[in-house]
């Protein structure tokens, strides 16, 4: 495991505190964004905020895929399903969200054939194992699960299969970005750019964050070293002045993303006008749709999809979550009427919302986890 | 703004933050509801809807002292005699798997359950439910199976039953066995009885079963050298219980892993538990396909460890006695019982940080990016 644990190691994160806590002025506070929902469970799952300064605070952002589907999506997705012959087939991470009627489990549990697969290939492996039934893949996901279902496409098109078709619902980080940077609710010191995707779509695409809005960037790999380290550049960049995007992935992450990937979701794919996130309303040129050439297997064509649209519900406030502009714990529902078990917001639902991972992880006030420290440690 | 400034805003922050945690704490307490209108793959999964599921239906309508222990195995005086009583059943897909298969996880399974209460298991039934079409040289695979695992155990089969369904309406074999078992020693074992610097200990490397179900069910091609752990605890137990008469409670971590004991044993104490993550023995196998599955080894099932709460004074004995054991080789201290924090579990990472081990929601879920 020598892959993972140099990137855990406490001796190194220790040394890497000292130093960003010696970047920190006096008396002036730090906020950033960790884009990416996959952060926000490193940090959470390793304890990572137990090695920041108390004047540093992280804000968990938009980049869980699953937490920006809206409840219409759901909906609409639960309502394809229950069509004649459908096999629907689904990311684990998809399950459990939550429509106005109940989720893909719920579904599943009142008879409607929905699978759970790890991967888009497996629904086409579904497809030709059942030629008497129409097998549409729930695609979610930025540009990083894109390209694998843009692949799907490409390979169901070359087999000329007949049974198989995509309900599109991949989302491109930068327009959600540009959303917060255009809240005015937030102020923000900085962002740790999501590693994921970035190695699809690179690192200029963050170009503008740095020069129109004035905020660095740092690209951040997924072990808590990485985001550790991410956070020291941050503040390095700060300290001396500078407002860059930098590269801390850069083991994974090429400058320019990967061409092959990007050239099979254009191949594919195309930006839908306008899109509606969960919590942050619609935002155009936000998401993906099959492209033309490609109808015979976009689902939203092959089938009489609802289009319907639902509000979130009232208590909810995880727009202000994705936003980062309230904490998962001071939303009003968090905990009590709002808990994994029975999630109202999808911020609850993935291991990667930040309310379900501070649910699960850290529920512990910082101020007593100072208690715990010396055990097995002495 | 001035740093004290700063550190006043802190501590009101925190302070609001504390109130919203005492507040969940309470609505965890709540009597647990079944909100679903029908039962989904979580209520079987082991983790909170599960234990939801058990209390406010089954605890709800069956309710005696006897049950609402909610131990592996129920303890009862009968004739004089002390006895322990516990049923199974075993649905695990596919039947056959690297290092076991149903009949050895049915016996097994049992013998460990009889076993964590400290008794001496006896006698089985066994109880086969049948799909139309089962081929019969897969049954007498499974039967041997059955009978080797009963011989390795000390215990028989002493009745049984055999239904059989139509095609489609049950997928090949499932069995459910029952045990009873003769609790000889002085012991009054049960995980409620922890407290406050008490050691936890784990018998072995955790999550061997499952990882192996799971890449043998293969859906996920990912190829890796593991094998079932299962085996018969109740050897492993008598031996720790020599050792430590005064051992608090012993738990096998089956459907839901490490982490649901520890919790169990937070919950039923009332006290607070601290895992060390460094200390936690895991293969190296096993780990990879977690770190790939995006999975925490401390939910994924065992079938032949056991988890056992004894005295802080007598753990340096409990881990003789265990490590003396052929399947105890590997046995390690991994946390401890503490005051703080009552009902929550904490985690002291590998990276240095604190965190939370919840009870599971659901299946454990693969993670997408």
């Amino acid at each position: 495991m020598r892959f993972v644990d140099e990137f855990r190691d406490a001796d190194k994160a220790h040394a890497l505190a000292a130093r960003i806590a010696a970047l920190c002025e006096p008396g002036r506070q730090y906020k950033f964004m960790e884009v990416c929902g996959g952060h926000t469970h490193t940090i959470y799952k390793h304890g990572l905020e137990d090695y920041l300064p108390e004047s540093i605070t992280l804000v968990h952002g938009p980049g869980c895929p699953v937490c920006v589907i809206p409840m219409g999506r759901v909906d609409d997705a639960i309502h394809l399903a229950a069509q004649p012959d459908v096999i629907m087939t689904s990311f684990g991470d998809m399950m459990r969200v939550p429509g106005s009627n109940g989720s893909f489990f719920d579904a599943k549990a009142r008879g409607t054939d929905i699978r759970m697969v790890y991967s888009p290939l497996d629904s086409l492996k579904i497809a030709r194992q059942n030629p008497d039934k129409r097998v549409v893949f729930m695609a979610i996901g930025f540009e990083t699960t894109a390209p694998s279902t843009a692949m799907t496409v490409l390979r169901a098109a070359a087999e000329g299969l007949e049974n198989f078709s995509v309900f599109c619902n991949h989302v491109t980080i930068v327009p959600a970005i540009k959303a917060i940077l255009d809240s005015p609710d937030l102020r923000l010191d900085g962002f740790i750019g999501p590693g994921h995707v970035s190695t699809v779509i690179g690192c200029r695409p963050y170009e503008f964050i740095a020069r129109d809005y004035g905020k660095p960037v740092v690209v951040a790999g997924f072990e808590p070293l990485d985001i550790l380290g991410s956070i020291y550049m941050l503040m390095l960049q700060l300290s001396q002045g500078r407002c860059e995007v930098e590269n801390q992935y850069s083991r994974v992450v090429p400058w320019d993303g990967n061409p092959v990937a990007l050239a099979a979701i254009g191949k594919t794919m195309e930006l839908r006008p306008y899109f509606e996130w969960r919590g942050l309303g619609f935002i155009s040129h936000s998401a993906l749709r099959v492209r033309e050439n490609y109808a015979a297997f976009d689902a939203e064509l092959s089938f009489q999809v609802p289009g319907v649209r639902v509000a979130d519900p009232k208590a909810c406030q995880c727009g202000e979550v994705l936003k980062g502009v309230l904490k998962p714990w001071e939303c009003k529902v968090f905990g009590t009427a709002c808990t994994p078990e029975t999630p109202i917001g999808t911020c609850m639902v993935s291991p990667e919302g930040a309310c379900a991972a501070y649910y699960n992880y850290g529920r512990l006030s910082r101020h007593r986890v100072a208690e715990a420290a010396h055990v097995g440690r002495s | 703004m001035t740093a004290g400034q700063v550190d006043r805003d802190q501590r009101a922050l925190d302070d609001r933050e504390q109130k919203v945690l005492d507040r969940i704490d309470r609505a965890r307490r709540r009597r647990p509801r079944v909100r679903e209108e029908r039962i989904t793959m979580s209520h079987g999964a082991g983790g909170k809807a599960t234990q939801t599921l058990i209390e406010a239906i089954f605890l709800d309508a069956f309710r005696n002292p006897v049950l609402e222990e909610l131990e592996d195995a129920a303890q009862l005086r009968l004739g004089g005699s002390r006895l322990a009583l516990t049923t199974d059943s075993y649905v695990v897909s596919p039947l056959f798997f690297p290092g076991g298969d149903i009949g050895d996880l049915a016996v097994n399974g049992t013998v460990n359950d009889l076993s964590m209460a400290g008794a001496t298991p006896r006698y089985l039934t066994a109880g086969f439910i049948l799909e139309e079409g089962f081929p019969v040289a897969d049954l007498t695979r499974v039967t041997r199976s059955m009978r080797d695992a009963a011989a390795a155990a000390g215990v028989s089969v002493v009745t049984g039953d055999t239904k059989v369904v139509q095609k489609g309406k049950a997928d090949g074999c499932y069995i459910n066995t029952a045990g009873v078992g003769l609790i000889e020693r002085d012991v009054a074992l049960g995980v409620a009885t922890a407290r406050p610097g008490d050691a936890v200990i784990v018998s072995g490397p955790i999550g061997d079963h499952g990882i192996t179900i799971m890449l043998a069910r293969g859906e996920l091609d990912i190829e890796a050298d593991v094998h079932s752990d299962t085996a018969p605890l109740n050897g492993l137990a008598a031996a720790l219980l020599d050792a430590v008469p005064s051992t608090r409670a012993m738990r096998d971590a089956t459907r839901g892993g490490v982490a649901t004991i520890l919790n169990e044993i937070a919950r039923a104490a009332g006290a607070g538990v601290i895992a060390v993550e460094d200390d936690i023995p895991v293969r190296a196998e096993v780990r990879g396909a977690c770190e790939l599955l995006g999975i925490d080894p401390m939910y994924v099932a065992c079938e032949g460890r056991l988890v056992a709460v004894v005295p802080g004074a007598d753990s340096g004995r409990a881990l003789s006695a265990l490590r003396a054991h052929p399947l105890g080789q590997r046995a390690a201290v991994i946390g401890q019982v503490t005051a703080e924090q009552p009902g929550i579990v904490q985690l002291r990472t590998a990276f240095g940080g604190t965190r939370i081990v919840d009870l599971l929601v659901g299946d454990p879920l693969p993670r997408i990016c």
